[in-house]
């Protein structure tokens, strides 16, 4: 059973322009003891979807959804109250930047206590062990000075490892990892990836890696989402997806990583993804992709079963006819303008 | 020919005072870093959080006077230059940022941002700055149009562009850049990646590369210099340093990088943190964390010294050759 199934859920936004989708009908499920890779450029939309699984947007965003449960509970009509409940215990969440999202006039400690008094209703005393218990789980040295450290004392990585004490102190059944490395160096992002693949093996957790570096993904997820201007765009088995793209945006990405070469030229992407207002009216990437027809242009493509994963492309690349179908829809140059100046 | 750059033993220290009893304490950012660039070659500075790269960049741009060692810039002494030359000295280096949106004044057009070099350094007539400023803007991959806009309304990229655009306004020889991509995203960073290779060939400028991210210093470099807590602990050429590294610093950098590491198997640190630069450890700097470390590496700091074609800082070196 899944322990989370999100169906068309979306964000809406309400901006001076009126009402803009900056997250489209996003679908996928999670199990218990899964990894699963969310990948995208700034501005796809992958905290955003997280944080409205969370029930963590604030009052003017909008969330709907077809279906958003978690272990067969409907989450969309819970109270604040009753989504609080859950948020942090069962699905926890841990941010980009450890420093920012600690209260720096609080200790560790008190931080790490507060948690474990609301959630699991412990005394002073069993909570303060509680979390002595927790930092030394993830790896922090002397664990009951650091209790009375504040967050400004400890390094990044340290404060990263708070932060996981803090979002496993509940044992929650699902965690949402949003870019845990991205500010960290990077024999401390090893250090931290190591941890996460441990806690969530050792617990059998659901747990959902949110980033922009392809080859963390590559490294630990076993299926990943990669998601493009609010929509996902492909779904497939990590190893697949590294192996054989589907979508042109995910092989783009992929093949502008840089190279051992350096007389190669990298591959681009030629422009920027789209901005919340300006999203064409067909395939959201075609105003970018090399093999984009007049179709594309026009009618944008539904996220549909394609060998093994899902794929939101009229022509994804491991079709057969592929050339042939591009050529009688009529290929389209992408812009000159957008290849001159590299950005739109 | 001699380099562009020459430096040698350069080194940095800050004086911290820590409150009005004790007494103040030396703080080494940079201790004793030697290099060479060449015109048309890229250094890359590798190294994390801390470990003096972004001073060295401040004393080769002539931000920071160095405490000690000697810097030689295109045949000029740049700690001491004659005073007849120092106009000419700093214009020959120029410096692109990591974050182009807190560099670029965000209540100036870009053309103004643009000619603003030129209008305090050359004596050239309005016209002719205009239409330096059109032609740099053209090779950097942005239109005549976009001069009259802010830098707010431009994205990320278009931003970094404009920041490089007025860095070599002046024509410098010598560029140095401080993580000027670790703010982008891939496919942008691609962009400015080939842009930065494109303009080296077309000037034959020299870059001091500073970056994190071994992939992307694997890429642009042709030279290495691997530093920690201050010191250089390998540096050489890019080809013998990304195919066996001999400093086990550098070999937990590169197992630690994801898409990099050639053993998947991370290399286990003795401990994650630094140690703090006020009070470095005693032998190798790197001893705190070093999972081959020996009682010599606490006792006695490894001098630089020439193995396998690059330099290395490690009294074990020998054992990582073959």
């Amino acid at each position: 059973m899944a322990l989370l199934e999100v169906e068309n859920l979306s964000v809406e936004l309400p901006t001076a322009a009126g009402m803009v989708r900056a997250v489209d009908r996003v679908g996928f499920s999670l199990s218990a003891g899964e990894l699963l890779g969310v990948v995208g450029e700034s501005g796809s939309g992958k905290t955003l979807t997280m944080l409205a699984i969370m029930g963590l947007l604030p009052h003017p965003a909008r969330v709907v959804a077809d279906r958003l449960t978690f272990k067969d509970r409907d989450l969309l009509p819970l109270s604040a109250r009753a989504r609080r409940a859950l948020a942090g215990r069962s699905i926890a969440m841990i941010f980009q930047e450890p420093t920012a999202s600690l209260n720096p006039c609080f200790t560790i400690g008190f931080q790490l206590v507060e948690g474990l008094r609301v959630h699991q209703r412990l005394g002073r005393k069993a909570a303060w062990k509680r979390a002595v218990g927790l930092l030394e789980q993830v790896g922090i040295p002397s664990p009951e000075d650091r209790m009375r450290a504040y967050p400004h004392q400890l390094s990044g990585g340290m404060n990263q490892r708070v932060m996981i004490a803090m979002a496993i102190a509940c044992d929650p059944e699902i965690l949402i990892a949003d870019e845990p490395t991205t500010a960290l160096d990077v024999t401390v992002q090893a250090q931290i990836l190591e941890l996460l693949l441990g806690l969530q093996r050792q617990r059998g957790m659901g747990l959902i890696l949110v980033t922009h570096n392809m080859d963390v993904v590559a490294q630990t997820a076993q299926r990943v989402l990669v998601m493009y201007g609010g929509q996902i765009v492909e779904e497939r088995g990590a190893a697949a997806l590294f192996q054989a793209p589907q979508h042109p945006y995910a092989a783009a990405l992929l093949a502008a990583r840089p190279t051992a070469e350096r007389d190669a030229r990298l591959l681009t992407i030629p422009g920027t993804p789209p901005g919340l207002h300006d999203r064409p009216p067909g395939c959201l990437f075609a105003p970018r992709c090399a093999d984009a027809t007049q179709r594309a242009r026009a009618v944008r493509p539904e996220l549909r079963d394609f060998m093994g994963g899902r794929v939101r492309c009229h022509y994804p690349l491991g079709d057969g006819n592929r050339e042939a179908r591009i050529a009688a829809d009529g290929r389209v140059a992408i812009d000159a303008d957008i290849v001159a100046r590299g950005e739109p | 020919m001699s380099a562009l750059v020459v430096a040698r033993d350069l080194a940095r220290t800050y004086q911290v005072t820590r409150g009005f009893w004790s007494a103040p304490r030396q703080l080494r950012a940079v201790g004793g870093v030697s290099f060479e660039i060449a015109a048309g070659r890229t250094l890359a500075v590798v190294g994390e959080t801390g470990c003096g790269k972004s001073t060295l960049a401040r004393m080769v741009t002539l931000i920071e006077r160095p405490s000690a060692g000697t810097l030689v810039l295109d045949g000029i002494d740049a700690v001491d230059p004659p005073p007849a030359q120092a106009k000419r000295l700093r214009r020959s280096v120029q410096l692109v940022f990591q974050n182009p949106a807190g560099s670029l004044n965000p209540r100036r057009k870009v053309g103004v941002i643009l000619e603003e070099p030129l209008a305090i350094n050359t004596q050239l007539p309005r016209e002719r700055r205009r239409r330096q400023v059109l032609a740099m803007m053209a090779k950097v991959g942005l239109g005549a149009e976009h001069q009259g806009r802010y830098p707010h309304m431009f994205s990320g990229g278009q931003r970094q562009r404009i920041a490089i655009a007025r860095a070599l306004m002046l024509h410098p020889k010598l560029v140095v850049a401080d993580e000027p991509v670790s703010a982008l995203d891939v496919s942008v960073q691609a962009q400015v990646l080939n842009l930065f290779k494109d303009l080296q060939e077309e000037m034959g400028l020299a870059y001091l590369f500073i970056s994190h991210d071994l992939a992307v210093v694997r890429h642009v470099a042709h030279d290495v210099l691997v530093m920690y807590l201050g010191l250089a602990m390998e540096q050489g050429p890019k080809e013998r340093i990304f195919a066996r590294p001999l400093h086990p610093y550098t070999q937990a950098l590169l197992a630690a990088t994801p898409g990099l590491a050639t053993r998947p198997a991370a290399m286990r640190l003795r401990t994650g943190d630094l140690p703090s630069p006020l009070d470095p450890p005693h032998g190798c700097v790197f001893s705190t964390r070093c999972p081959h470390v020996v009682e010599r590496c606490r006792i006695e700091r490894p001098r630089t010294r020439p193995i396998d074609g690059r330099q290395v800082a490690c009294h074990l070196a020998e054992r990582f050759v073959g």
